[in-house]
């Protein structure tokens, strides 16, 4: 075993590197546009030279590199502090999707500015009475003439407000069982009756929103897969999801653990000395390494051309309870001060105090904790699903509590 | 990124499970519990003949010469079917001690009957409850003599030799102790896992060398230790992947109120748990044979993580897989105990999980600190 590329990979890496480093800007005017602006430039940057995107096929804005050029590009991109965000779900979510269900004619309109970082998509799948249940969901959409005419709410919207589209599941029959009855459309969040209120999270942020459709039109052209065969496509969404949700849980890993054990004193000793302490700090890196190196082994297959086994499912629901446990208990050395969120007061500018009050939003947000449990256990361990008291019955007779 | 076993590796464990399967089924191991026997001596036999005896030990010394990556994987296979033999005490640590710290005639002497299987070996570390503090041991060596009290002694009932831990007037030794000798009494000691003897053995004066002829660096002693941690990880994370399936396998089957138990939230939680936890162990694990068979100076850091993984994940399975199984889970006739003795067994020898954490944050800091 070696942590080592093989030749061909060594030499795509170099590549990789080598244009990143004549490319990638760290000038002031770069510096002083708006996040979103800088990740336009940057991305249309690497759109012009063939670096977006680069899984994807060259017709669409690719390069079509292999799953683990796509992961050394990744690696050697994180080098640069460049903002990424704004495209993780169009280009990783929406674009697969599209490449698999929309008709030639729409993934050559609108592949290639997902690539280039143009146009921005977003996703809305979420409702109020459908979170964890999605195909629950009740924003209805009525078939009039060549149109379809879209009514109701979605919640928990990343970058509603900055989308130029947006993919969007909806209910077309509420008289068949509850996953036959959904069908699946790209909508223009510009359009006429799409309102969009952002959601001041618990930590003060607005990162979601709340959008709400009222008669909004969209042209039967603009459906993605048959009528009443929206779950499927849907699928096709989150089977690319929870991998790009779970794989950053910032600074919180062991080394700050570490460092603020060091600094903190228990009865007159770095509270490193404490076995309690040691305990946990322990446990933790048991756990942070245990998920890196099932990375390395994920990423070991990639290189054989091979597909990763189900370990990475783990990522998410082991990291994100790790995130709040551990910002907990570095509180918790602190004493009172631990309170302090006041960057110029507090230890690590802050930095635990905001991991804790985030943590409750990464173990829900792209599957709660509960539901991957449950995904591991079906999908891979094969257990049956629970019993579905709505099973069968059209929708419209479903209990709603 | 190549961070996985060989081709040939991976027909190594095809080979080892099959064998296993065959010859080490649930019944053997309950045979040699349901006796007054302290190993399966035929099994053993059977084992030698496949080489697994000799895996790492030199060509030079009548062993195969292979890396510590195809003592894993055996080792995984070993723990996988719970099975009644010194494999630990003889491989994972009293042939790498001998390797390590005995002199020419010492290893010419005691490896090539090792990896032929003709002879087991044991350590003898412990004297009393607690952790073990090398500069406190009151077992003493003097002259070519040793005396003192090492209880408990895994597998000391079936082996010739003993690799002997004892201070002399120089320090830390590693002494090594025929067994059948004038001056050695060893008597039987009850544990929880009478499928692997354990003894209370008693040096009065017997004969012995300190391997080496010197005394033993401690640092050195740990990095063996740390070797074997490695090992046992791997045996650990097998007994944890038996007890994983025997719980899905129950829990597919077993009906209550109209349904597989296994479609319960709180069972399928629970095994979603031990999978996550053995996935980290199975990691972690991995982590350590590479820095084992590479000589890696990560091996103190990779050792403790993954004997503290495989701690966790081993006992949590053998421990839930008995709950998932409910009151059948709790009787003799039913195999789950098998697991829940070894996983904790084995997670007692060298050093419990508190050690271990405590030897993982030292090292951390270490490695941070190197860094």
């Amino acid at each position: 075993m070696d942590f080592n590329d093989t030749s061909e990979e060594a030499r795509f890496r170099e590549e990789a590197a080598a244009w990143l480093a004549e490319n990638a800007p760290t000038d002031e005017a770069f510096r002083a546009l708006s996040p979103l602006e800088q990740a336009k430039q940057w991305q249309k940057c690497k759109y012009d030279a063939g670096w977006a995107c680069i899984g994807w096929a060259p017709e669409f804005g690719g390069r079509g590199a292999s799953p683990i050029e796509e992961v050394i590009w990744r690696q050697e991109e994180s080098r640069y502090d460049l903002p990424a965000s704004f495209f993780l779900i169009g280009q990783g979510m929406i674009g697969p999707t599209l490449m698999a269900w929309a008709s030639d004619e729409d993934k050559a309109r609108y592949l290639p500015p997902l690539a280039s970082g143009e146009e921005v998509w977003c996703q809305l799948f979420s409702e109020p009475a459908g979170g964890s249940d999605l195909a629950a969901l009740r924003t209805r959409a009525e078939r009039d003439g060549e149109d379809w005419v879209i009514n109701g709410q979605k919640i928990w919207t990343s970058g509603a407000h900055y989308s130029d589209y947006g993919v969007v599941v909806v209910r077309t029959d509420p008289t068949v069982a509850k996953h036959k009855g959904l069908s699946y459309f790209y909508v223009d969040m510009k359009a006429p009756g799409v309102e969009i209120k952002p959601i001041k999270q618990l930590t003060g942020d607005s990162d979601f929103n709340e959008v709400y459709f009222t008669d909004v039109r969209v042209s039967d052209s603009q459906r993605l897969g048959e009528v009443g065969q929206g779950w499927q496509v849907s699928l096709t969404t989150l089977m690319n999801e929870r991998a790009a949700i779970g794989s950053s849980f910032g600074q919180m890993d062991v080394s700050l653990a570490l460092s603020v054990a060091q600094e903190v004193e228990i009865d007159g000793h770095p509270a490193l000395e404490d076995a309690a302490v040691r305990t946990k700090i322990a446990n933790w890196y048991v756990q942070e390494s245990g998920l890196k190196y099932t990375g390395y082994r994920s990423l070991t297959a990639l290189s054989r051309g091979a597909l990763p086994g189900p370990e990475n499912s783990i990522g998410k629901l082991v990291g994100a309870p790790k995130m709040q446990a551990m910002s907990s208990y570095l509180m918790d050395l602190l004493g009172a001060s631990g309170a302090i969120a006041d960057e110029a007061l507090a230890t690590k500018a802050g930095i635990i105090q905001r991991a804790y009050m985030g943590a409750p939003g990464l173990r829900i947000a792209g599957g709660t904790d509960e539901i991957m449990a449950n995904i591991i256990a079906e999908r891979v361990l094969g257990l049956p699903q629970e019993p579905r008291l709505d099973k069968g019955i059209p929708f419209n007779e479903v209990p709603t509590g | 990124m190549n961070f996985e076993f060989s081709e040939e590796q991976q027909l190594l464990r095809e080979q080892a499970r099959g064998f296993l399967t065959e010859h080490c089924s649930t019944s053997v191991v309950r045979a040699v519990l349901d006796s007054n026997e302290d190993w399966d001596a035929s099994l053993w036999k059977k084992v030698a003949e496949m080489g697994w005896t000799a895996t790492v030990i030199p060509e030079a010394y009548g062993g195969l010469g292979l890396s510590y990556y195809e003592l894993a994987i055996i080792a995984e296979e070993m723990g996988r079917s719970a099975a009644p033999l010194p494999f630990s005490s003889s491989l994972y640590l009293a042939s790498e001690a001998i390797r390590h710290f005995g002199n020419e005639s010492q290893k010419s002497e005691w490896l090539p009957k090792l990896a032929s299987g003709e002879c087991v070996a044991t350590v003898a570390m412990a004297e009393r409850a607690g952790r073990l503090v090398l500069d406190q041991l009151e077992t003493r060596r003097m002259d070519s003599q040793i005396t003192g009290h090492k209880v408990p002694v895994a597998d000391a009932s079936v082996a010739d030799v003993a690799v002997v831990l004892a201070r002399s007037d120089q320090g830390l030794e590693a002494c090594l102790v025929p067994l059948k000798q004038e001056g050695v009494s060893i008597s039987p000691v009850l544990t929880f896992d009478t499928s692997r003897g354990h003894s209370a053995v008693t040096f009065d004066r017997a004969a012995a060398q300190a391997l080496g002829d010197a005394p033993v660096d401690p640092a050195d002693w740990e990095r063996v230790i740390d070797g074997a941690a490695v090992l046992f990880a791997w045996e650990q994370l097998g007994v944890a992947e038996s007890a994983l399936i025997q719980a899905r396998d129950y829990a597919l089957q077993r009906f209550a109120f109209g349904r597989a138990i296994g479609s319960y939230q709180a069972i399928k939680h629970k095994l979603a748990n031990m999978y996550v936890k053995n996935t980290l162990a199975r990691s972690n694990a991995y982590y350590g044979v590479w820095a084992l068979a590479e000589g890696s100076d990560e091996l103190p850091l990779a050792a403790a993580t993954a004997r503290v993984a495989a701690i966790q994940a081993s006992t949590y399975a053998a421990e839930e897989n008995i709950q998932t199984h409910g009151g059948m889970g709790f009787t003799w006739e039913f195999d789950c105990h098998f697991y829940y003795r070894r996983a904790k067994l084995l997670s007692l020898a060298i050093g419990s999980e508190a050690v271990w954490q405590d030897r993982l944050v030292s090292a951390l800091t270490e490695q941070t600190v190197a860094a």
